[in-house]
């Protein structure tokens, strides 16, 4: 019991750094980062909401945050994390029922993660500005 | 191939984890969840962008506004609670230390989860 463990150095098996990185393994990688950042992000709606809870004034404050460049920033990298995060858990859900796990088809359903994301970002912000009239 | 498992331990079909299915399937269930409420929650805000306090707050005060609100909140702590214990599963390999990131991944997501949820009811109810 008492004994000291001796580290003995074994051979590993190829892991992840042995392959070639490709467009799924980047959506793979992205779809953690991306749960990771909400995970925090929920702090901005927690903010928002208890700003609007305190009071006119403290609501302001965090208004100004939020329209503040990297406030907007922020929250723009938080629309988009949502979208790539809910597009690659549609991707997992059809994963789920057992297809799409032709080569092409993951091929296919990566690039439509991320140039879903992109477009679905940029199309809710530019609603979002042109329902407030500018920026 | 002859197997070791009982058959009582093959009916119940939980694993050695004594867990089954249930991790990944509320994972599945609240990403279901959390897609509808997202999408609502978007429609919402964007009924609210660039509003005055007045009518921020009267709208977030509005019953179907506030539980949908509640809900997404439920849904999302519940969601995140899991993904991040996977991660720290993944990642963190010393016991102790494992142990203590998901003590304080659940504190984390109630804590922001209760959070939320008392500021809509004080949206709702405060006056």
């Amino acid at each position: 019991m008492a004994e000291a463990t001796r580290v003995i150095e074994r051979p590993l098996s190829p892991h992840i750094s042995v392959y070639r990185v490709m467009i799924n393994t980047v959506m793979s990688i992205v779809h953690r980062i991306t749960g990771a950042a909400l995970y925090f992000g929920t702090l901005l709606l927690a903010a928002w909401l208890v700003g609007a809870a305190m009071g006119e004034r403290q609501f302001a404050m965090v208004n100004n945050l939020f329209g503040h460049p990297i406030g907007k920033l922020i929250l723009f990298g938080y629309t988009w994390a949502i979208f790539q995060h809910m597009l690659g858990g549609l991707r997992h859900f059809l994963w789920d029922t057992g297809r799409g796990f032709q080569i092409w088809q993951v091929n296919l359903l990566s690039w439509l993660t991320i140039i879903g994301s992109i477009s679905l970002t940029l199309a809710t912000w530019a609603i979002g500005f042109s329902l407030r009239g500018g920026l | 191939m002859s197997s070791f498992r009982t058959p009582l331990g093959k009916v119940r079909g939980l694993g050695s984890a004594k867990e089954g299915t249930e991790h990944f399937w509320k994972q599945r269930l609240t990403a279901a969840s959390n897609l509808i409420l997202v999408c609502i929650a978007m429609v919402l805000l964007a009924k609210i962008v660039g509003a005055d306090y007045a009518t921020v707050k009267r709208t977030l005060a509005k019953p179907q506004n506030a539980i949908l609100l509640l809900l997404l909140i439920l849904s999302g702590i519940i969601h995140m609670r899991l993904g991040m214990q996977s991660i720290i599963e993944d990642y963190v390999h010393s016991e102790g230390r494992k142990v203590i990131a998901l003590m304080l991944n659940s504190f984390f997501t109630l804590v922001v989860g209760l959070t939320c949820v008392f500021a809509v009811l004080k949206l709702s109810f405060g006056g």
